[in-house]
């Protein structure tokens, strides 16, 4: 189910959504969910950014508004990772969009001020442990908030999935 | 969970879907999870929770004929707005007449402020409710918040002050308003009961209530999903089904089906659509071009009645 190891550093290329409670219906709408993975993966965001899944490439970051993920607890995750997508900061995460982020091994932090800190384009260092981001552009540094260490664990193991496993609790 | 106490005053209940915190109207924590923490929960025996700030809802006042727990959620996302990153706690005289229909269609609506947990406290209503589901086990003990608990904020809603009422399309934060207020009149292409947020007995019952010895208008599907079959069952043996297919309505098996635009019920470009169920993101009942009113099932079928958004206060006049 996870796409294998992820780091806890990430250094990306952003594009910014900065729309405030973007659902998850609109990341994997509800026609979407009786098709392949490839297809679910089309259909992201197509409504709001029609074109923009051809644009991301692998290793790129969001960068987001207040409360990214809010509705139904559909795994957009898997999508996000599926298109490429390295890491996620927000200025805030719907709680079970961030669940289903670390349960998927895909790297998501709040930090406040970031939408302001950040030009679609720009490229971000970002320490999930530390929680720290920095601008490549500008230089300038923000502090979020750091994965704790129990969620660090779940996302270096590549998520729960490879985790169980590790621990010979899952085949 | 609901229905069959499957959830506890006192527990803590995990379960993936996103209004799993409806089960907080029973005093259970229960929110919503991933599917691999399900697995992890089976595997390991345990999860993680962030503990967060809490927001003081406290019910007073007597809670009119027309207005249901839908109306009162409506009421709180006009005045709170989206709640991400907290808890909610109820409390108040109020609760004591709050059937547990209502508190659940609150809780189940909760969702959608983002609210991580919100809990009803565990009264007489609430043992009923879990003796009747599941007589003989009293395998619980209610949880109450500390004295002196803080709270980031605390708001008081007078329930007699509140009217039948209708989120406009896309979003439910401060976004719902009485039909009357509505900046033109709305006319509707589709009425929809259902949901876990209101398919249950209650609302079949003031839907056939409300349609009894009358027709839907022209041009307007009306579609009712109980929200389990049991629900299904127990309104075709009350005649509810009879009341509601003689006016000309659809009832549909139990399913989540046009909540979510699975089935049954696709909203086409351009249609308005009037429903009990849970959101009116853009999109998610179809088409994009589509638009989505929630709202109490009394007011939808007062709606499905006239073809434009109705409240159903005349409908309900002397009922109850």
């Amino acid at each position: 189910m996870t796409t294998g190891n992820a780091p806890t550093i990430v250094e990306g290329k952003t594009w910014r959504f900065p729309q405030a409670h973007l659902n998850t219906d609109l990341m994997m709408p509800g026609y979407a969910l009786r098709l392949g993975i490839d297809e679910q993966a089309r259909a992201v965001f197509a409504t709001i950014r029609p074109g923009w899944v051809d644009e991301v490439a692998d290793g790129d970051v969001l960068v987001t508004g207040r409360n990214f993920g809010t509705g139904s607890s559909r795994p957009a995750a898997v999508l996000f990772q599926r298109l490429g997508i390295a890491a996620i900061v927000a200025e805030s995460l719907n709680d079970i969009f961030f669940r289903n982020c670390v349960n998927h091994g895909l790297p998501a932090m709040e930090c406040p001020g970031i939408l302001d800190g950040v030009t679609e384009g720009d490229s971000l260092l970002i320490d999930f442990a530390s929680g720290t981001v920095r601008n490549n552009r500008t230089s300038d540094r923000l502090t979020g908030r750091k994965l704790p260490g129990e969620l660090l664990d779940i996302v270096r193991a590549g998520g729960l999935y490879t985790q169980l496993q590790a621990r010979g609790l899952v085949e | 969970m609901l229905e069959n106490a499957l959830a506890r005053p006192g527990q803590i209940l995990a379960c993936t879907d996103s209004h799993t915190i409806a089960a907080g109207a029973l005093n259970c924590a229960a929110r919503g999870l991933g599917v691999l923490e399900m697995l992890q929960i089976c595997s390991t025996g345990q999860t993680w929770y962030r503990v967060s700030p809490a927001i003081r809802v406290e019910l007073v006042g007597h809670r009119p004929d027309n207005v249901f727990g839908k109306d009162i959620f409506l009421h709180l996302a006009n005045v709170l707005g989206s709640v991400e990153g907290h808890d909610i706690e109820f409390t108040g005289p109020a609760i004591a007449e709050l059937p547990m229909a209502e508190r659940a269609s609150l809780t189940t609506m909760c969702a959608e402020l983002s609210a991580n947990f919100a809990l009803f406290p565990a009264d007489e209503v609430t043992r009923d409710h879990v003796r009747r589901a599941d007589p003989g086990n009293d395998q619980w003990e209610p949880v109450v918040p500390d004295p002196g608990a803080d709270y980031v904020r605390s708001v008081t809603v007078d329930l007699g002050q509140l009217r039948p009422s209708v989120a406009r399309p896309d979003f439910v934060a401060h976004n719902a308003v009485t039909p009357q207020d509505l900046d033109e009149p709305v006319p509707i292409h589709q009425a929809f009961i259902g949901s876990c947020a209101n398919g249950k007995l209650d609302d079949l019952a003031v839907a056939a209530l409300i349609v009894r010895g009358r027709k839907v208008a022209q041009g307007v599907r009306f579609l009712v999903t109980p929200a389990s079959q049991r629900v299904y069952l127990d309104a075709v043996r009350a005649g509810y089904v009879a009341d509601l297919v003689e006016a000309g309505a659809v009832v549909t098996n139990s399913t989540c089906g046009a909540c979510y635009g699975g089935h049954l019920g696709l909203l086409g470009p351009g249609e308005n659509c009037i429903a009990s169920s849970t959101r009116n993101f853009s999109g998610r009942m179809g088409s994009p071009e589509a638009k989505i009113y929630l709202a109490s099932s009394a007011t939808v079928a007062a709606s499905a009645l006239t073809g434009i958004i109705t409240d159903p206060t005349r409908y309900l006049a002397g009922a109850r």
